[in-house]
């Protein structure tokens, strides 16, 4: 095995690109589970974003307007959900569950005739002189928009929940949507436009993966990225900040097992490969076991809420 | 204005006709969706749900239809048990994939010997296999409160992993000359799971779907455990109050459907599939998922709900090759109809009210 064959700035660069749409999915799914419900479509969410997004920038040859309908794709998905858990108070796990068993089966039958084809790729940001710089030039300044804008949005995520009014309604809807109710607060209104930015999320972060990182598309190409997503949400406790670290974390760790495999390690293909899911579970446990049973969950995650009740 | 109000008990009428409904809702938005997809929708639904088991080739199409059931009602009843608890295992797929491995492996270290016993003991291992495969959620669970929803689902592509290593690696034919995938277990006599009448599609598989579901509604309806289950489901409260012990509960739903899948994983691989190969995952433990809630969570109805989900991958393979029907069209109708049926059941605990109540 060549270990110098692994260079620690491209590793670090190509970490930022393969947690992108990870991060994308887990901010989005931290909003809506912030605001008390727990939507376990991500998976059905992102793929649906993915080949959206690939379908929109393949006829149309801007990638841009792929991620828009991405968004879109994601977050018309998502109030499918929101509409069923809050309107018709289905149970949030089952119907999450069957949004990801329809997207993945949805995605496949919108997909067919693109397996193959190749779609416009977003070229990375030239900052001119500041790319050129050794090693920061390439790790902070040399990636395209969308790396800036997932950064960007676990800011802005960050800042509403903690400042802004809005932000303080939502989570009073997530730690008690009895009281937030009581306040006159409109709890079915706050939670679905939740849903909805938690769907245009994981859209965005689909079509990362289908239009940027790999960029083509395969059936069930997110293979368990959603998935993941949801981990990374337990993992953070809830908190912005965390969630970037967490996705960072899990993407260093899918890039270095693909490092791995070209530098010829002597461990087998598989094992690498399942190690992202087998460090997920890990990390589970060590969460769980700080936190205790309660940890720091909104209160009412999951419940449903009925104005009668 | 519309609005819902709550029933003081859930309607045992919406509760029993709401499968029925969502599966007519299904049929008639699959039929857009047909429509969409260019093809002729009656024509569609005919090929799916009519001829494979009224149509021409039917004998044909039955035995599928076993085949097919087989494994699912067998995940299904396992899972169901948990989701009436409350305990969300959504692994099942890896937990099949583990049970088909170890099976294998355990009557494949006895190749090429020819005796019955080998078969029994092929089904302990799978049955084993996927226990153990189980137990790892279930532990982390009750030990340190790990969710359970997620290792279970990451389990799940670490059973693909193996699955890969062992048709690959460790479990391959040495006589095949390279080609990935195991001896074939359903050609060699000490293992094969061979239909038990033929052209029935019924194999030991399908007997111990059977015995499963018997064995589900006698525990669910008279034994304590049963009790507990439902009771753990409704009100976790006062299942504690009542002596219930959570942690013992997660053990006993997450083996049960362990050792479920894992048989249901041996049986396939030494049956319809024949052996281990890359591709022997096949989705059966997600599907179960769909059954389990369409067959309401009870062991009777999921007899009936897996025999109709079998109906749609057999009628959909049939659509597929006679009307060019995309495979993934069905997955997406397998899923429209777990949607439809958890927006109908809101019939089961509300009412709908026209006119204007109290502020809602």
């Amino acid at each position: 095995m060549d270990l110098s064959a692994i260079s620690p700035t491209l590793l670090i660069a190509s970490l930022m690109v393969a947690a992108t749409p990870i991060l994308l999915a887990a901010i989005g799914e931290m909003v809506v589970e912030k605001a008390g419900v727990l939507n376990l479509g991500v998976e059905g969410m992102m793929i649906m974003g993915a080949i959206c997004g690939f379908i929109i920038g393949v006829e149309t040859g801007s990638p841009w307007l792929g991620f828009l309908a991405a968004a879109l794709g994601g977050a018309v998905l998502a109030l499918l959900f929101g509409v069923l858990t809050q309107v018709l108070l289905s149970n949030q796990v089952a119907t999450g569950l069957a949004l990801t068993l329809f997207g993945l089966g949805l995605s496949a039958l919108l997909g067919q005739g693109y397996v193959g084809v190749k779609a416009q790729t977003l070229g990375r940001i030239d900052l001119g002189p500041l790319s050129d710089l050794p090693f920061v030039g390439r790790v902070v300044f040399g990636h395209d928009p969308i790396v800036y804008l997932s950064l960007a949005l676990v800011v802005a995520v960050w800042a509403f929940l903690k400042f802004s009014r809005a932000g303080l309604i939502l989570r009073a809807v997530g730690e008690s949507h009895e009281a937030a109710h009581a306040l006159g607060y409109h709890v079915r209104r706050v939670r679905l436009a939740a849903i909805a930015f938690g769907g245009a999320c994981a859209g965005l972060g689909g079509a990362y993966l289908s239009l940027v990182r790999v960029p083509q598309w395969t059936e069930g190409m997110t293979a368990g990225a959603g998935w993941i997503a949801l981990a990374i949400v337990v993992f953070a406790s809830w908190r912005a900040g965390r969630v970037l670290v967490g996705a960072y974390l899990f993407g260093g760790i899918t890039v270095l097992q693909l490092n791995l495999q070209t530098a010829g390690a002597k461990v087998p293909v598989e094992l690498l490969s399942a190690a992202p899911y087998l460090v997920t579970i890990l990390v589970l446990v060590l969460i769980s076991r700080r936190a205790g049973r309660a940890g720091a969950a909104p209160a009412d995650l999951g419940k449903p809420f009925h104005a009668s009740a | 204005m519309i609005r819902l109000e709550r029933r003081p008990t859930p309607s045992r009428l919406w509760s029993g006709i709401s499968p029925l409904v969502a599966v007519v809702l299904t049929m008639v938005a699959g039929g857009l969706m047909f429509a969409a997809l260019g093809k002729d929708p009656f024509e569609a639904l005919r090929t799916i749900f009519w001829d494979p088991i009224f149509g021409e080739f039917a004998w044909y199409f039955r035995g599928q239809l076993l085949i097919k059931a087989g494994p699912l009602i067998l995940i299904a009843v396992g899972l169901a048990m948990g989701f009436r608890a409350g305990i969300w295992n959504i692994g099942a797929e890896g937990q099949y994939i583990v049970g088909a491995l170890c099976g294998a492996a355990a009557g494949l270290a006895f190749y090429p010997a020819e005796t019955r016993l080998i078969f029994p003991l092929m089904i302990v291992a799978g049955a084993l296999g996927g226990f153990l495969w189980a137990m790892i959620p279930a532990l982390l669970k009750v030990r340190f409160g790990t969710n359970e929803i997620l290792v279970s689902l990451m389990l799940v592509y670490v059973a693909e992993n193996l699955l890969a290593s062992a048709a690959v690696g460790w479990l391959r034919n040495p006589e095949s000359s390279g080609f990935p995938g195991s001896r074939n277990l359903s050609r060699w006599e000490a293992s094969a799971n061979l239909e038990i009448w033929a052209d029935t599609g019924i194999h030991w598989g399908v007997v111990a779907a059977v015995v499963a579901v018997i064995f589900a509604q006698v525990m669910l309806t008279r034994h304590l455990m049963g009790f507990q289950i439902r009771l753990a489901g409704s009100a976790p409260r006062a299942a504690r109050f009542a002596g219930v012990v959570p942690g013992r509960l997660v053990v006993v739903c997450l083996g049960l459907a362990g050792v479920l899948a894992g048989m249901a994983g041996l049986f396939e691989v030494t049956g319809p599939a024949g052996q281990i190969s890359i591709d022997f995952a096949s989705g059966y433990g997600f599907t179960a998922i769909i059954v389990a809630f369409l067959g309401r969570l009870n062991p009777l109805g999921i007899v009936a709900a897996g025999l109709l989900m079998a109906l749609t991958y057999v009628g959909g393979d049939n659509a597929a090759g006679n009307l060019g029907l995309p495979a993934a069209a069905i997955s997406a109708f397998q899923g429209m109809l777990l949607f439809f049926l958890l927006a109908i059941d809101v019939l089961t605990n509300f009412r709908v009210r026209m006119g204007r109540g109290v502020a809602a």
